[in-house]
């Protein structure tokens, strides 16, 4: 569990306002699709109205019926949420901060309702916080005296005991037009920043901004190993690793099947019927294949067998150079291998040692991993960390890779070879074009993970607007398309002309080439289907319902010479031809 | 009839030298023989041997020579007789000439296909091609083969040759053999072959191709490098899963009277409702989609699902080149595709291999968009990276590889290596011990083949379930047959490379030093133990510990101990009390432990014992830990120190207290009346 409590602050600029209450809009609907299982409370400080459990004034805490004040995130939150700033002056109302003379102190009072919703599920379970939205950059900036300190310094004594109780306080300035959010003023000392986190908060704080604008939305997966594993390195020597899933499709999730009177939930059931009696049957107790005219079974605890060929642990076979790993060595996603010492103490140690050797030889490790579900041989490929600025990039610890075995690789590029010896290759001229060509087309920063799936995408969008009733179907920018503005330079272009020229010559006539030798074949197919169909008489023939007597290829024979498709059975065929006649 | 229907002779090299290789032979063409009994049943095959002591071919009885090469099986439909015939390869005396054996098989195909089925007929030939091939009777035996190949290349023929070259590293420049090369690499050149050289027999094992699929291209048409630049390309298949055969569910409901039952099961899924009566069945077109948001589940039909779902364009669209470094390996998600140029179209060909030469030469990859078909449910984006070819009469091609979306990588953080203490980094020692181990275990050491290549790595589970289907076919009660050893080399360390390496992986194991978690509840650790020494790991642990029993260092190794012997004492005590087969090896462990302490105190010449005795002490004190036993061990240390008291052996208990060795606590083991701070306290006692 994971809460999140947004106090958006209403202050007279009503921009400002509008910029809050859309990007919390935004973020709580990418929220409810990224983790769906959060708990998120929208509370508004600074109000003419109240309404919070503490009755405290100038705190106005945002619900909807039937949903507890923190609670997950439901489609019709969301929809009202959205409206919110079309009532909002008559239902909440704004008011001014903190005036002189009164004793209401609403950023205080805010903080505390916040930290009493919070106190919902333990520390220990959810990652607690308040994300505060502000542009007041000195709440107590009217007042003054010995008022303001006291108001001042308690309520950093109620931020200071919420941030006790594990709640995590961030705050998202919102400039002013003319005039920076000075940090300094106030609510350095509420969120703790000193030295040279002030100096960097305002950057990092308007960069957090914009993300909370542009997130994609991405399902978020807890850390969690995916298995412990024993990879044994010799005979005696066995190290404990952790698996871990970091790279998988993601599938537009999970299809609930309704019943569409209802829309009540549906239950599948499955049932087993035998092909030759009828009946139903439990969990059938053998398999079978069929095999030289005979019915050969098996049983389950056969066919694990035959599955285990090796102990459900990882066992090093030995290590090769990386080049001896080829591009289509690969079956499926990678899992990644971290070394754990929870049981066994000095895996770590000895899997760095390996980790470190084999990134300096440049070797991957072979082993064979005896899964249950395809037992295979595996390498073991050590990655170095990598990080930036912003933190972890790539992990350090080593990456399996799932190899083919001989009967999964096909021999394609023999399929085509030429039995005359020799395969045309591409002159100096021509590779020194495509080099210039590869060098100019070339995205310099790219990134493995820069696109956004753009299939995912549109179904999460048509789901939101499905669920929030939203008038028109969003459109979503599918961000994979080549950019044609970019292949449009003159510099590309040229180099690609100049490839181009060089490879086809002057007159691109690859087209021509091509499609040459298909239209010659089709025509000739046409006059022989032409030639074919003359001899018999169709009308006649359908009329005395004799096409059926015919075979599929004179049949085919007609729908060619009159340019019909050729596919189907006969009797689609037949009724093609019919129709056609007009009968 | 079958329209893929094959026509295979295998030709296989029975001569003396070959005998040590039959056996994974043997396997490899029944499993093949196999295989087409279950995929392609109406396939054909005929098998012929050379090097046998008789003779027995048309081409003999018709123009005479030819002799040592036997027709064991004319071409016929795969049937389990072909399977026998494959078991029963006879064990030749002669070494047999490959090319006679080629031209046999080729006219075998020819009389009985003429021109028929072009492009289906194969011919596998197995051989080490060790021995000089006849003189021919005019021309050189270039020609000959030149001829020969021209031939197969009129009648669309297709051969496989595997070269099994053993270990021969004696004769590096042997000119039969050299010779032989050469004249099979002409086939290679001039018809549609394929020559491997395997070193191992596993990789014999993987070298053939057991099942043959027609490859169908996922795409044809433009690779579009910019909206007027257009490559015409074919994308196929590179890898894809082999998978384990899906058996049927069988029905035992047929009365056994029924001979046309098909003891088949249908499986029928029923919608119900979740809440009301339990036998109300939604009828699938009153079924509707939903989907979940936040809590709630949004219906929606599949007409407007239909409607609104992302529809790409079909095409191949380059996005740009970027450098290989970019793109990590572990980045791949799936199967691989080659992208090759059309292989009608000259220009394709030469700007594909103008592209990827450029690419290998800057060291680029290229990214791209593709959609292979029209109503694809979305886009792929992937790597492009060249294949240069070669061969002369192969065309270059590029791979393609599948990359994650944005949505697909998980950014979980670990924590970094350098930032771990200095205690659980390895020294300068052990990293040195680490990167010998690296460089020797080498499995593809110069010279020699490269061992496990996954081209010629068998999928010993499917070898192992199609020889079980023959056993079972035989014998319905056949029990599964065990991994032979030549498919053990794919899963388990190869032997020879162990003895190899032993003093490197030695002193690797002493470099390192494992521990149990002792703060780990009992039934967690015996999991861990357990696991560790699983039949397998006894298996090879008993094959090498057998001559060397002390190799393994902390062996938990299966061999059977039974008693604790005087050299490896330690080794053999943990090997005793983890046995599992009877819970009485904790206490015959434990008492022949004390027993051997006793010995070696007693028995001890001016303490020259001592450290042995303490090693064992120091082992018997972890298996108590390990095993719960505390008052087994601290009995057993208080009966000691008395009867060192006792026997005027004092030294000893000076010199156990010296090394610390304590009673077990409670805190080690709950069983024990010893707390903490009484740990010590015998010798306390014994130095007041």
């Amino acid at each position: 569990m994971f809460s999140t409590t947004c106090s958006g602050e209403d202050e007279e600029s009503t921009s400002h306002f509008h910029v809050a209450v859309s990007s919390v809009a935004q973020s709580i609907k990418v929220q409810i699709i990224n983790r769906p299982y959060d708990e998120i409370a929208i509370c508004f400080f600074n109000t003419r109205e109240k309404k919070n459990l503490q009755d405290l004034s100038g705190v106005y805490v945002f619900n909807i019926p039937e949903r507890e004040q923190l609670d997950n995130l439901t489609a019709l939150f969301i929809k009202e949420f959205d409206r919110v700033e079309e009532t909002f002056s008559t239902v909440i109302g704004s008011e001014f901060g903190i005036v002189p003379g009164s004793r209401d102190n609403s950023l205080y009072n805010a903080l505390w309702v916040a930290q009493a919703l919070l106190r919902k599920g333990s520390a220990k379970t959810a990652d607690k916080r308040i994300l505060l939205l502000t542009n007041e950059d000195d709440p107590f900036g009217n007042i003054k005296g010995v008022t303001k300190l006291d108001m001042a310094r308690t309520t950093l004594q109620r931020a200071k005991d919420a941030q006790d109780l594990g709640v995590s306080i961030e705050l998202l300035p919102l400039s002013r037009p003319n005039e920076e959010f000075n940090v300094s003023l106030f609510y350095a000392d509420l969120i703790g920043l000193d030295g040279d986190e002030l100096a960097q908060f305002m950057p990092l704080a308007g960069e957090k901004f914009e993300d909370m604008n542009k997130q994609i939305r991405k399902r978020m997966f807890k850390k969690r190993r995916v298995r412990r594993i024993i990879f044994t390195i010799t005979g005696g020597l066995s190290i404990e690793l952790n698996t871990y899933a970091l790279i998988r499709p993601t599938i537009p999730g999970t299809i609930t099947w309704l019943d569409s009177v209802t829309n009540l939930p549906l239950r599948a059931e499955r049932s087993f019927i035998c092909a030759d009696t009828g009946s139903i049957i439990q969990e059938p107790p053998k398999r079978f294949q069929t095999y030289k005219n005979e019915d050969i079974k098996f049983t389950p605890e056969e066919l694990s067998e035959i599955k285990r060929v090796s102990t459900g642990n990882l066992r090093l076979l030995g290590f090769k150079p990386l080049s001896c790993l080829k591009d289509y060595h690969n079956l499926k996603p990678s899992t990644f291998v971290f070394p754990s010492d929870e049981e066994v103490i000095g895996s770590t140690c000895i899997f760095i040692a390996l980790h470190r050797s084999m990134i300096r030889l440049k070797r991957f490790a072979v082993a064979f991993y005896g899964s249950s579900s395809r037992p295979q041989l595996v390498g073991l490929v050590a990655q170095e960390e990598v990080t930036d600025g912003s933190g972890q990039i790539e992990p350090p610890g080593m990456h399996m890779i799932y190899l083919p075995y001989s009967d999964d690789i096909r021999p394609i590029e023999e399929l085509h070879s030429d039995t005359s010896g020799m395969m045309p290759l591409a002159s100096e001229d021509q590779i020194e074009k495509a080099t210039a060509l590869v060098k100019r087309v070339d995205l310099r920063d790219f990134s493995v993970c820069q696109f956004a799936n753009p299939a995912i995408q549109r179904h999460y969008a048509v789901i939101q607007a499905l669920a929030l009733d939203e008038d028109e179907m969003p459109e979503t920018h599918d961000e994979t398309l080549p950019d044609e503005e970019g292949m449009s330079r003159p510099g590309i272009v040229k180099a690609m002309e100049e490839f181009k020229v060089s490879v086809y010559g002057e007159n691109y006539d690859e087209e021509d080439e091509a499609t040459g030798h298909g239209k010659g074949a089709r025509k000739r197919k046409t006059e022989e289907a032409v030639n074919k169909a003359a001899y018999y008489d169709w009308s006649k023939l359908a009329d005395d319902g004799k096409l059926k007597d015919l075979t599929v290829q004179e049949l085919k024979s007609y729908l060619t010479a009159n340019k019909l498709t050729v596919a189907g059975k006969k009797e689609v065929l037949i009724t093609r031809i019919l129709t056609h006649l007009g009968k | 009839m079958a329209r893929n229907k094959e026509a295979l002779i295998l030709l296989i090299d029975v001569g003396p030298s070959m005998h040590s290789v039959l056996p994974e032979v043997q396997k490899v063409c029944s499993l093949l023989i196999q295989k087409k009994l279950v995929f392609n049943k109406y396939d054909e095959v005929g098998i012929v041997v050379f090097g046998t002591k008789d003779t027995n071919n048309d081409l003999m009885k018709e123009v005479g020579g030819y002799e040592h090469i036997t027709v064991l099986q004319p071409i016929k439909v795969v049937d389990g007789d072909l399977v026998d015939v494959t078991h029963q390869l006879p064990q030749g005396t002669v070494p047999g000439d490959f090319m006679d054996a080629i031209v046999v098989g080729m006219d075998m195909l020819i009389k009985k296909y003429q021109d028929t089925i072009k492009g289906k007929k194969r011919i596998c030939l197995i051989t080490n091609a060790m021995y000089p091939i006849k003189d021919p009777y005019e021309g050189t035996k270039e020609d000959q083969v030149y001829t020969i190949a021209e031939q197969m290349a009129a009648h669309g023929m297709k051969i496989d040759c595997i070269i099994y070259r053993g270990h021969q590293k004696q004769e590096p420049h042997n000119t039969t053999i050299e010779e032989n090369d050469m004249l099979l690499s002409i086939f290679s050149k001039k018809t549609k072959a394929k020559a491997v050289h395997v070193e191992s027999s596993t990789s014999l094992l993987g070298a053939l191709r057991t099942r043959n699929l027609a490859p169908v291209t996922t795409f044809r048409g433009d690779l579009e490098l910019s909206p007027t630049c257009k490559i015409k390309v074919w994308v196929y298949k590179k890898t894809s899963e082999e998978k384990f055969p899906t058996l049927k569910k069988y029905s035992d409901k047929a009365p056994s009277t029924d001979k046309f039952a098909t003891h088949e099961i249908k499986i029928d899924y029923e919608y119900k409702s979740i809440q009301g009566p339990n036998t109300v069945v939604i009828p699938p077109e009153q079924r509707i989609k939903g989907y979940r948001y936040g809590p709630q589940v949004i219906p929606i039909s599949s007409a407007e699902f239909d409607a609104t779902k992302f529809k790409p364009e079909k095409g191949v669209k380059l996005l740009g080149f970027t450098n290989a470094s970019n793109i990590m390996r572990h980045y791949y998600m799936k199967d691989v595709n080659i992208i090759i140029a059309d292989p009608g179209n000259k220009k394709a060909i030469l700007a594909v291999s103008a592209l990827a030469r450029a690419m290998k030469e800057t060291n680029k990859v290229g990214i791209l968009r593709c959609v292979w078909r029209q109503g694809q449910a979305n886009v792929v984006i992937g790597v492009l990276t060249p294949n240069v070819s070669d061969k002369d009469n192969i065309a270059d091609s590029f791979y393609f590889n599948v990359l994650p979306f944005a949505e697909d990588v998980r950014e979980f953080q670990f924590p970094s290596f350098s930032n771990l203490p200095k205690s659980i980094q390895p020294n300068e020692e052990q990293q040195k011990a680490a990167d010998k181990l690296v460089m020797m275990m080498d499995l593809a050491p110069a010279g020699k083949e490269e061992a496990l290549r996954p081209e010629f790595t068998p999928n010993p589970v499917l070898e192992r379930f199609y020889h079980h289907l023959e056993l079972k076919s035989k014998n319905p009660d056949a029990a599964v047959p065990p991994l032979d050893s030549t498919l053990k080399r794919i899963t388990e360390p190869d032997p020879e490379v162990i003895s190899q390496n032993k003093l490197i992986i030695d002193e690797f194991c002493k470099n390192f030093e494992l521990k149990e978690n002792p703060k780990l509840k009992k039934s967690a650790r015996r999991l861990l133990r357990d696991q560790k020494s699983g039949s397998f790991e006894g298996q090879v642990g008993k094959s090498k510990t057998e001559d060397k029993p002390t190799n393994l260092v902390g062996s938990t190794s299966g061999v059977k101990v039974e008693t604790i012997g005087d050299v490896t004492a330690v080794q053999d005590f943990e090997a005793m009390i983890s046995r599992r087969d009877s819970p009485e090896w904790v206490s015959k462990a434990i008492f022949g432990m004390k027993n051997k302490i006793f010995d070696l105190v007693e028995n001890s010449c001016e303490g020259d014992n001592y450290a042995k005795a303490l090693e064992c002490l120091v082992a018997l004190r972890k298996g108590c830990v390990i095993e719960q036993e505390p008052k087994q061990f601290n009995n057993f240390l208080r009966h000691i120190y008395r009867f060192c008291q006792e026997k005027n052996l004092k030294r000893f208990c000076e010199f156990l207290a010296s090394k610390d060795v304590t009673f077990i606590t409670k805190t080690e083991a709950e069983d024990s009346d010893i707390a903490e701070r009484d740990a010590r306290s015998l010798f306390v006692k014994g130095e007041t």
